[in-house]
């Protein structure tokens, strides 16, 4: 049995990081949020740039994101007159069992705003550095997939391999979710047919049609190949679907994660998930991580150079050439796979390693950079009305 | 030797790793990485593009990933390159719908 070594939390899920967050409920307030986080070890400051009324879109990502395991205090930093208040957030967080505190910059200005934050967010850190990582079995670990920047080897190394290092983590009790509906199109009767029940297979067909519906009222077939992917060598919409969810492995396929206006999913068990979310990479991370993943394994062929505020992101390419070229970004090269130097299972099993490396703490490249991508997304509610979702 | 990969072992096609010859031998890998076919490619197949493993009939399924990707719509004969001249999507015919210039 695989294990990691992490940090367990009040609620019993385990963190691979511990950082504190510093949420900004809408980005009026974002400024003094950032310098809070920018004076204590370990902060990292957050917000959204959906307005301040309370979507509930937004309002359920920031609340799955502050309870995420990665995250041992949040600091919440409002301005006082929002209707997402700082008060919505925290009584969604304080249920994680984790410390939960407010500032209202109304109440007395910037300085003292920042002076008060400070001082928390100190105690809070200080408090933190009891906390040791023990170690727990990979049933504890949820591992997200995304890509971004694909080319011609994503669906021959690098999505393939990393799909092999689901498979494992799922055969040892671990939970793997990924999104991106719109890269899913066309491949409606070959995820069903993978689904545990009639339920699932049904809310697999809903989320591909739904998603192929909302970019039909845009005016673009989300079913096109373009030149470029002909060219490439890509058949059929099926074989491009599949290169790219392809990375989830093939394990079956225990749910499909809302997010919407009235709840936010979690997966209940192991397994394979899939998360009805959006095809953009910083927000997909961010949904991912506020259904609880704390590791994100991402897949890219021309290069990205994505990280995020409170999960370690794994790059992987399976283009040696992007390897070469953004050696400061990319932590694993599955380009062997092309030249025939290893083959698909043992790049596998090391993403796999590596997974379990980062989970005990090791740091990732956008890490060691710095990196604190955050975004949230929202769906367009009168857009979704209008086409009676 | 030019290499080509079947990505899961119920393939019916392979994936070449760089761009072939009419003529060159090539060496289909598994996913293990054992050698299951040797063979002449009958053309040239550009990097990327798939290679037959097995003799198709019109109608039969194109595996890849394990998967249907799609139909053959011509014999198709073990060495034979595989794509639009003679395979077509099973769900939308990729000659229906616009191929976008991008």
């Amino acid at each position: 049995m695989t294990e990691f070594h992490g940090y367990e939390r009040p609620d019993k899920s385990v963190g691979v990081r511990n950082h504190l967050l510093v949420i900004a409920p809408i980005d009026c307030s974002y400024e003094p949020a950032r310098r809070i986080a920018d004076r204590v070890e370990g902060a990292v400051a957050v917000t959204q740039h959906h307005g301040c009324g309370a979507n509930e879109m937004v309002i359920n990502t920031l609340i799955g994101v502050g309870c995420n395991p990665n995250t041992s205090g949040v600091l919440l930093v409002g301005l006082g007159c929002e209707t997402l208040t700082a008060e919505i957030l925290a009584e969604g967080i304080e249920k994680s069992g984790k410390p939960v505190e407010i500032v209202i910059c109304q109440e007395g200005g910037t300085l003292r705003a920042i002076e008060k934050g400070t001082r928390i967010l100190q105690r809070m850190a200080h408090e933190t550095k009891e906390t040791k990582r023990e170690p727990f079995p990979v049933s504890k670990l949820t591992l997200a997939l995304e890509c971004g920047g694909s080319d011609a080897t994503s669906g021959l190394a690098g999505n393939p391999a990393t799909g092999i290092a689901a498979n494992m983590l799922i055969d040892e009790g671990g939970t793997v979710i990924f999104s991106e509906p719109q890269e899913m199109t066309g491949t409606q009767d070959i995820l069903a047919k993978r689904a545990v029940n009639k339920t699932v297979a049904e809310a697999i067909r809903r989320m591909i049609d739904r998603e192929e519906q909302r970019m039909k009222a845009m005016g673009i077939d989300s079913r096109f190949i373009t030149k470029g992917n002909l060219d490439g060598g890509l058949t059929t919409i099926e074989e491009k679907s599949l290169g790219a969810i392809m990375k989830g492995g093939t394990r079956p396929i225990q749910g499909v994660l809302e997010n919407n206006w009235s709840r936010l999913d979690k997966p209940s068990h192991g397994g394979l998930w899939l998360q009805d979310g959006t095809e953009r990479d910083i927000p997909s991370v961010t949904h991912l991580v506020a259904a609880g993943a704390q590791v994100v394994a991402f897949t890219t062929g021309r290069g990205s150079t994505v990280g995020h505020a409170i999960a370690p992101v794994l790059k992987i390419t399976g283009n040696s050439e992007t390897y070469r070229r953004m050696t400061d970004n990319m932590d694993i090269n599955a380009g062997g796979i092309i030249n025939g130097r290893e083959t698909l299972q043992a790049v596998g099993e090391r993403i796999f390693n590596a997974v379990i490396k980062v989970a005990s703490g090791k740091k990732t490249k956008a890490e060691a950079l710095g990196y604190k991508d955050f975004d949230v997304f929202s769906r367009d509610r009168a857009a979704e009305h209008l086409l009676g979702f | 030797m030019k290499k080509a990969i079947q990505i899961d072992e119920r393939d019916n096609v392979a994936t070449v790793t760089s761009d072939v010859r009419s003529g060159e031998s090539i060496e289909v890998l598994s996913p293990k990485g054992v050698v299951i076919l040797r063979s002449k490619s009958l053309e040239v197949i550009p990097f990327g593009h798939k290679i037959a493993l097995a003799d198709l009939r019109k109608g039969n399924s194109i595996i890849k990933y394990g998967e249907r990707i799609g139909l053959a719509s011509k014999s198709i004969k073990i060495g034979r390159w595989v794509h639009t001249h003679n395979a077509e999507s099973a769900v939308v015919p990729t000659s229906e719908f616009k191929v976008e210039d991008k």
